[in-house]
């Protein structure tokens, strides 16, 4: 196990850092510099900046120092904000976009367990059918188009909930639920999936056949071996979290991490689309290390398979 | 028929005949044929496929039916609403060409002096009032839906079928370019994926050892960066567009297709028939490309079938959120992105690219689904 987990951590090691260079190289092929638009700036006041900002410095080491500040998690400065560096702008954005993140992982992973269960339950009845419809439709159509429909005719049309901010409960209702269609979606067919075999297995027939009662055998016997399978959507899930966060808060108008990325686009602040995308490829990384390493840790065989390849 | 009529001579003792017994009374099956048959059974897929031929011939043709084009603009026939032939009686369809609007004032005469402005209007004769409550005074206790028809207004004798967007550009022609565009730009992708990520995993799997071990690692490495993120950061040094679009969802996106055909060819290459052809002095190509590749064509379809969405639903995301394609060009993302921009006060601007884009995605999606069931009953749930 302790050899399996340090190989995916080297292997994450790794990855950030071919992600970290690429940025690198791509910060010093993007056209212009930081300094382009000011053209009062006269050439002896433009050496103390470049002076200031190390970018006379040799390529290599440049490139040296910046790994160095990314490593200690230093994403360099804001180009269209005065003063604000670029993780100060992350963090204190952050808490937003993971409260955003968290509810509509709660709410989906639940509404989407529900649906899949009654579905297994109720195999080829109307339920059944009506939760494969959902997930579906849920699998195929963008957050961003169920947030815009959610936006008209609940917001506008029928004045139920606030369009946009957060803050409010009621302001959350609408973007959760955009963010959390997805989430439900692949759980409830996961789990559908999951619990038809789980239910014709032997050990549920031995249990039916010792009179254990139906709701013991669903909850106890089926949902619990059921559910272990399901972290390996967990994966694909986050991916669709966090490009859903970036649209679903521009949407609404949500001040998170995407909200500042959609913005930095349209003002071509490139240091915090670079860092916002660092941040997401590392984000991205440890969570599919920590779902490896549980996947390992609760089913051996998919780390023995892992191994021989 | 009772007992006493059944005699024994109405029955004949069958002849054992060596030859019939062998005989084959089915028509012989292919592998397509018996997939066709299963997919056909399957009505989810049906319909799938159906929506897809149909918003195809749709992108292909539909352009064609109107003298607009994709860049046309007439600003004095901005906001259209759309107006089709025949429906214009069925009001809650909302494609009879008419803007509504609810208004609430004191009274009705305030209501409708609101829809006046609203529209810009110097008297009622193009709008129609439907008073839904009289009101008593009391602040906005009335409440007037307002009919407002710019085609009788401005005397446009011409049908909008999805109406004009701010600039006063014909949206049925710009959502079925659009839709071209998008699909072009999903299929291209698609097959590069494809072409790249079979090439590499037949290869990988097929000489295996260190080879493969080196091919192996470097696509752990790819597969560890976020989809997003190259996306991303590919489309930033790329000027953007369609060429953009395509290098970016392909230059990782093979590696899917690559570990999926290494795994089929790792399972086929030490089947007896790979070992005839070997004996009978095939080249590696040839084993490869006619033996080895055609037998899990049923994978790479399925696979490729869930690309498609993918990259149709990342080129509207691109699109969405600033690094897509850039005006006047449309693809379902801009144009999506443009119709949220008017959506409170002009919806069919976003909803007939989102309902385009929510058909293909959805027939693609079940379609796939479909073919997985038919091309591969083993992973049949």
């Amino acid at each position: 196990m302790a050899k399996y987990i340090l190989k995916r951590i080297g292997y994450m090691l790794i990855t950030l850092f071919i992600i970290a260079t690429f940025s690198f190289i791509l910060m010093k092929m993007l056209p212009g510099s930081p300094l382009t638009a000011e053209e009062k700036v006269t050439e002896a006041q433009r050496e103390i900046i470049l002076e200031k900002y190390g970018l006379n410095d040799p390529i290599p080491v440049q490139y040296v120092r910046y790994l160095g500040n990314l490593a200690q998690g230093d994403l360099g400065v804001s180009f269209q904000m005065k003063n604000q560096s670029v993780t100060d702008i992350l963090m204190s954005r952050a808490p937003v976009s993971a409260e955003l993140g968290f509810w509509a992982l709660i709410v989906g992973t639940s509404l989407g367990m529900l649906l899949g269960l009654i579905a297994a339950i109720r195999q080829n009845s109307w339920m059944d059918y009506g939760s494969n419809i959902i997930s579906v439709i849920g699998i195929s159509i963008p957050s961003f188009i169920f947030a815009g429909l959610m936006q008209f005719y609940i917001g506008v049309e029928l004045e139920l909930l606030p369009i946009a901010f957060w803050g409010t409960p009621q302001q959350a209702i609408m973007p959760v639920i955009a963010l959390a269609i997805f989430p439900m979606a692949i759980s409830a067919r996961f789990l559908r999936t999951e619990m038809i075999e789980v239910l014709g297995s032997d050990y549920i027939v031995t249990a039916k056949a010792k009179g254990v009662s139906k709701f013991a055998i669903i909850f106890k016997h089926g949902l619990r071996n059921a559910l272990i399978p399901l972290i390996t959507v967990m994966g694909p899930m986050a991916v669709s979290l966090m490009t859903g966060t970036l649209v679903i808060e521009k949407i609404f108008s949500i001040p998170g991490i995407g909200e500042q990325f959609v913005n930095s686009v349209t003002t071509n602040d490139f240091s915090i689309i670079m860092g916002t995308t660092l941040f997401f490829a590392f984000l991205f990384i440890v969570i599919i290390l920590i779902i490896d390493i549980l996947y390992g840790i609760i089913d051996p065989r998919i780390r023995l398979a892992g191994g021989k390849d | 028929m009772d007992k006493e009529n059944v005699k024994k001579d109405l029955f004949v003792p069958a002849q054992k005949d060596e030859e019939k017994s062998e005989q084959i009374n089915r028509p012989s099956l292919s592998f397509w044929q018996d997939a066709w048959i299963r997919l056909r059974k399957n009505g989810g897929a049906i319909f799938g496929m159906v929506t897809l031929v149909l918003l195809t011939l749709l992108a292909i043709f539909a352009p064609m039916l109107t003298s607009h084009g994709l860049d046309d603009q007439d600003l004095g026939l901005s906001r259209m609403p759309p107006k089709v032939q025949g429906l214009e009686n069925f009001q809650w369809l909302g494609l009879d060409g008419k803007k509504s609007e609810t208004f609430e004032a004191d009274s009705v005469e305030e209501a409708k002096d609101l829809a006046l402005a609203r529209f810009s209007q110097d008297d009622f004769s193009y709008i129609e009032f439907d008073v839904k409550a009289e009101g008593d005074g009391s602040e906005d206790s009335a409440e007037v839906k307002a009919y407002y028809d710019p085609y009788a207004d401005k005397q446009v004798e011409e049908y909008f079928w999805f109406g004009t967007d701010t600039l006063g550009r014909d949206l049925f022609t710009r959502v079925w370019i659009g839709t071209r565009i998008s699909l072009m730009i999903a299929l291209i992708a698609a097959l590069i994926d494809m072409l790249v990520g079979v090439a590499y995993g037949g290869i990988s799997g097929y000489f295996g050892g260190r080879v493969d071990n080196i091919m192996q690692r470097i696509i752990e490495v790819l597969v560890g960066i976020p989809n997003l993120v190259v996306v991303i950061l590919m489309i930033m040094i790329l000027d953007p567009g369609i060429t953009a679009i395509i290098i970016a969802l392909t230059i990782t996106g093979w590696t899917g297709m690559a570990r999926i055909v290494r795994g089929q060819v790792l399972k086929l290459k030490n089947q007896e028939f790979v070992l005839a052809s070997q004996t009978l002095g095939s080249s590696n190509t040839r084993i490869l490309t006619k033996h080895l590749i055609p037998n899990t064509v049923g994978m790479i379809i399925i696979n490729t079938m869930f690309t498609i969405p993918n990259a149709i639903f990342f080129e509207a995301f691109l699109s969405f959120i600033g690094l897509g394609l850039q005006a006047p060009d449309a693809s379902l993302g801009t144009l999506i992105n443009d119709g949220f921009k008017a959506l409170q006060i002009n919806p069919h601007i976003m909803i007939f690219p989102a309902i385009v884009m929510s058909l293909i995605m959805i027939g693609f999606n079940i379609l796939a689904d479909g073919l997985r069931d038919a091309l591969d009953p083993k992973m049949r749930e």
